[in-house]
């Protein structure tokens, strides 16, 4: 697939895409969104750029495998998880920042949103690869 | 005494390191650990013969009332003593021993696992802490017996005992649950002074039969015993450490530890002493034909094993004295011996006793130590194993119940033991040089110390036997007695007919030895029978079990996609339709306010399904499942869902895209099977259930929406005005780290199988 149009559409909407989906993870406590959804928005970015420019530019526009995102995405949702033991809470207990904009909360999304780019992405990149070759 | 098992533990996770480290010195520097807490143990060893009983308690699980505790009391300490001490001597020996093995590292790894598991079992006084480091002794045994996994045999032999154990392990915990139920708490040392009301109690028969069948399968009695033999795969360290001297007498340590409060019924000392029995005749008797060292004294052991629990079975004083001295006699010698078969075996070349003879001018050392240990498991006087017999008989002479028939069991069985050590002890280094071993050598210092060493502790232990009795053996038996223990262990009592009994048993096993062709020739076709015994029926309903596991596996797992979905499918809705209640089912339709868009949105949905249905190219199909997919965000962006559409929206075009890539690859039979009729059927199913669902759910509140739970504390708790968001991440949080997982392993296993079709490109492109 090599169409001018799609390949100068996609240049222009893949960060849009990926401002987009870290927009809708910071958001997602309050408002619409949150690390699944952003997650999500965030491999359409990569499936874009497969589409229109093949999956190995689509591994190229992202300094570490996709792969590795995965267990980057778990680490920090399990990290998150744990922090409150150093306190002496339960597991999973949320720690806020003072303002209550920063919180245990947020990082486990992130790791959420890494882990739900970093599966999707690396599927669909391999499937496409598959298809390629 | 706490820290002794994580320190363990600790030590073996270094193991692996240090021997890279450290090569031929590994063995030494790692026994000093063992050896060190060998040392601490003797040093508390006289405060605990005076009745101190140090302990410790702390809470693990307090919501299940499970305690991190420990006890050391007489039968603990000296089992500690055995573990640890026996555990130095055991490294050093493997680290000259397995010196050229490329998995020494990981041996000592596997080793320090299971010293720390053992040394937690004997000192735990919470009975699922217990449990805990059985099951880890039973799994490290497995990693040991198939050290060398290359070898079928190995892996064979391992799986079998981590079976039978475990399998014995499970019904034992199912005792344990129903013996805390009955007794109320989990501590040993609680339970133990119950004894009465625990056997009065209902369920006593079911406890008894399951935690004897946990200590049997452990200890390696019949039917069970098949196992241990058959470990006789592990390196030569290892079956001398886990399956002659410590790990098999956990079995008889528990019956011993709990005979307190199990013990003294009539159920408990039939079962025990007819088990005993068969088990030390059988393992007595199978001995006599054995030609492979290792194998004859794995037989041995299985006999002694037998013996022990033939006297716990017993229940009087003596016998809890003679448990205790045989227990301790037999770990010596036996540990002893099979560290000599390491021996010849690495220095002659063979362990096979018709290949070997006359080494006792090349292997001094070891045949010093095989010829006093070898004594020792005769019972000859002085040594320990004598004062094992005397009491033994003793026991058996004045047992309440059966004397007449035990009696002379354990006599005849100890005559099949005296022939099994002249054998071992004497037969391999006396007379004409064997072929095999022309250039037969003693094996280096660090061999050579195991089993001189332990012989002889087991001459010492006999010729200081008042200390010996006063320190390690009065002590452990009233654990196992609650009471006082019995006095007066001594090599001479004067002519007793204990002591004639003692003797001819020496003269007869020594009458046996004269005519040992003929032994081994008629005892042979015992083997015939081991071989379609309990192991073949065990090994056959493994196998019937393995098959029948692949039929049904292969009923469900056919291959087929679309047989899968229709399964799986059909019977989802099939169970969600047959427990809607249906008398609540209530019409509904659009009313006056229904917005517009909201119609249109639904025509559109029905409309693309029913292209959908229609197509005839898979790409087709997928672009008009996407198109329901939008109309279906449509609605929940208009019923006031925008998170769920936000999410359906992304989510379709997702679908969209991998559908399109995997649908075009999939066969497309010419007649697909099921066949497209069923697969209509389930899809009208699916649909009136899903329908019929909605139309229930609108009709009522059956119960409190739980939504309302979280609007009131969403702020508040969590910090959030997006309830759907703070469920995700705070108030479910741990539901979401489990489908992340299952998100990650389900890649793991796409990305697995794309590249098993396509290894090499995978490799490049990546």
């Amino acid at each position: 697939m090599s169409s001018v149009i799609l390949r100068t559409a996609a240049r222009y909407m893949m960060p849009l895409l990926l401002l987009f989906s870290v927009f809708l993870l910071w958001r997602g406590h309050h408002e619409p969104g949150g690390g699944f959804a952003g997650g999500l928005v965030a491999a359409t970015a990569f499936v874009l750029v497969a589409f229109s420019e093949g999956p190995a530019a689509a591994r190229r526009s992202l300094p570490i495998s996709t792969w590795t995102l995965i267990p980057i995405g778990l680490g920090l949702s399990s990290v998150s998880a744990l922090l409150p033991l150093l306190q002496g809470l339960p597991p999973l207990t949320g720690l806020w920042l003072p303002g209550d904009k920063l919180g245990t909360p947020l990082l486990f999304d992130a790791g959420v949103y890494a882990t739900v780019l970093g599966v999707v992405a690396s599927v669909l990149l391999a499937l496409m690869e598959e298809e390629t070759s | 005494m706490e820290w002794m098992v994580p320190f363990v533990f600790g030590v073996g996770a270094l193991a692996p390191a240090l021997h890279t480290r450290l090569r031929v010195w590994s063995g030494p520097v790692l026994a000093l650990v063992p050896a060190g807490i060998a040392l601490y143990a003797a040093a508390r060893q006289p405060a605990i013969s005076d009745g101190a009983v140090p302990e410790f308690r702390a809470s693990w699980i307090p919501s299940l009332g499970i305690d991190w505790a420990f006890r050391q009391d007489g039968l603990s300490n000296l089992f500690v003593l055995l573990v640890a001490g026996i555990g130095a001597l055991i490294v050093v020996y493997a680290g000259a021993y397995l010196r050229e093995h490329p998995r020494l590292g990981r041996f000592y790894a596997f080793l320090f696992v299971f010293m720390g598991a053992m040394l937690g079992l004997v000192t735990a006084d919470d009975l699922f802490l217990l449990f805990v480091f059985w099951e880890l002794t039973t799994v490290s045994s497995f990693l040991l017996i198939a050290l060398d996994h290359e070898k079928e045999a190995a892996r064979k032999a391992a799986l079998q005992s981590l079976l039978v154990t475990a399998a014995g392990g499970l019904a034992m915990l199912a005792g344990f649950i129903l013996l805390v139920d009955a007794a109320g708490t989990s501590a040993i040392s609680q339970i133990v002074l119950q004894g009465e009301s625990l056997r009065a109690h209902a369920s006593y028969p079911w406890i008894l039969a399951l935690i004897l069948l946990g200590a049997f399968t452990k200890s390696a009695q019949v039917p069970f015993h098949f196992w241990l033999p058959a470990a006789m795969q592990a390196p030569t360290p290892a079956s001398a450490y886990l399956h002659s001297s410590t790990m098999v007498k956990a079995g008889v340590f528990l019956l011993a530890r709990l005979s307190p409060a199990l013990g003294g019924s009539d159920a408990w000392a039939a079962t025990l002493l007819v088990v005993g029995a068969a088990t030390t005749l059988l393992g007595g008797l199978l001995a006599l034909s054995q030609d492979d060292l290792k194998r004859l004294l794995a037989y041995s052991t299985v006999s002694v094993l037998g013996l022990l629990t033939l006297l716990l079975g017993l229940g009087t004083p003596i016998a809890a004295q003679a448990f205790v001295v045989t227990l301790l006699a037999h770990a010596f010698y036996k540990g002893a011996l099979f560290l000599v078969a390491g021996n010849v075996d690495h220095g002659a070349g063979s362990r096979l006793l018709s290949q070997l003879g006359g080494l006792r001018e090349a292997m001094p050392w070891t045949a010093a130590a095989a010829l006093l240990a070898g004594l020792s498991m005769a019972g000859g006087p002085p040594l320990f194993g004598f004062l094992a017999k005397e009491t033994a008989y003793e026991a058996v002479l004045e047992a309440p119940v059966g004397s007449w028939l035990l009696a002379p069991l354990v006599i005849g069985t100890a005559v099949t033991l005296v022939f099994a050590a002249i054998r071992v002890g004497l037969s391999p280094f006396k007379g004409e040089l064997g072929e095999a071993a022309r250039d037969a050598h003693d094996a280096g210092p660090a061999m050579r110390l195991g089993p001189l060493v332990l012989a002889t502790t087991g001459v010492l232990a006999g010729l200081l036997v008042g200390p010996a009795e006063r320190l390690l053996v009065a002590p452990a038996a009233s654990v196992v007695l609650q009471g006082e223990a019995p006095t007066g262990l001594a090599l001479w009592h004067g002519f007793t007919p204990i002591l004639a009994l003692s003797l001819l048993t020496l003269a007869a096993g020594a009458f046996l030895y004269r005519h040992r062709e003929r032994v081994v020739a008629a005892a042979a076709p015992g083997m015939a029978f081991e071989r379609r015994g309990p192991a073949w029926l065990w090994d056959r309903g493994w196998e019937l079990g393995l098959a029948a596991a692949a039929r049904g596996a292969h009923a469900f797992q056919n291959g087929s996609l679309r047989r899968y979905l229709v399964v799986t499918l059909g019977v989802g809705f099939a169970v969600v339709a047959l427990s809607l209640p249906l008398s609540d089912l209530r019409a509904a339709g659009p009313t006056a306010d229904t917005p517009i868009v909201g119609i249109a949105a639904s025509l559109l949905v029905v409309f693309a399904a029913a292209v959908m249905a229609r197509a005839r190219t898979p790409f087709l199909a997928v672009a008009a499942l996407g198109a329901v997919g939008f109309g279906v965000s449509l609605l929940f962006l208009m019923f006031s869902a925008p998170d769920l559409a936000l999410t359906q929206l992304v989510v379709e075009v997702l679908t969209v895209v991998l559908l399109a890539l995997v649908l075009p690859r999939l066969p497309r039979p010419a007649k697909p099977k099921p066949a497209r009729a069923v697969a209509i059927g389930v899809a009208v199913l699916g649909g009136a259930t899903m329908a019929g669902a909605s139309l229930v759910a609108m009709a009522g509140e059956p119960f409190e929406p739980i939504s309302r739970f979280f609007e009131e504390r969403s702020v508040i708790e969590a910090h959030g005005r997006n309830i759907v968001n703070v469920i995700l991440v705070d108030f479910r949080a741990l539901d979401t780290l489990g489908e992340i997982t299952v998100l990650a392993v389900t890649a793991l296993g796409i990305l697995t199988l794309l590249r098993r079709r396509r290894p090499s490109d995978a490799e490049v492109q990546a």
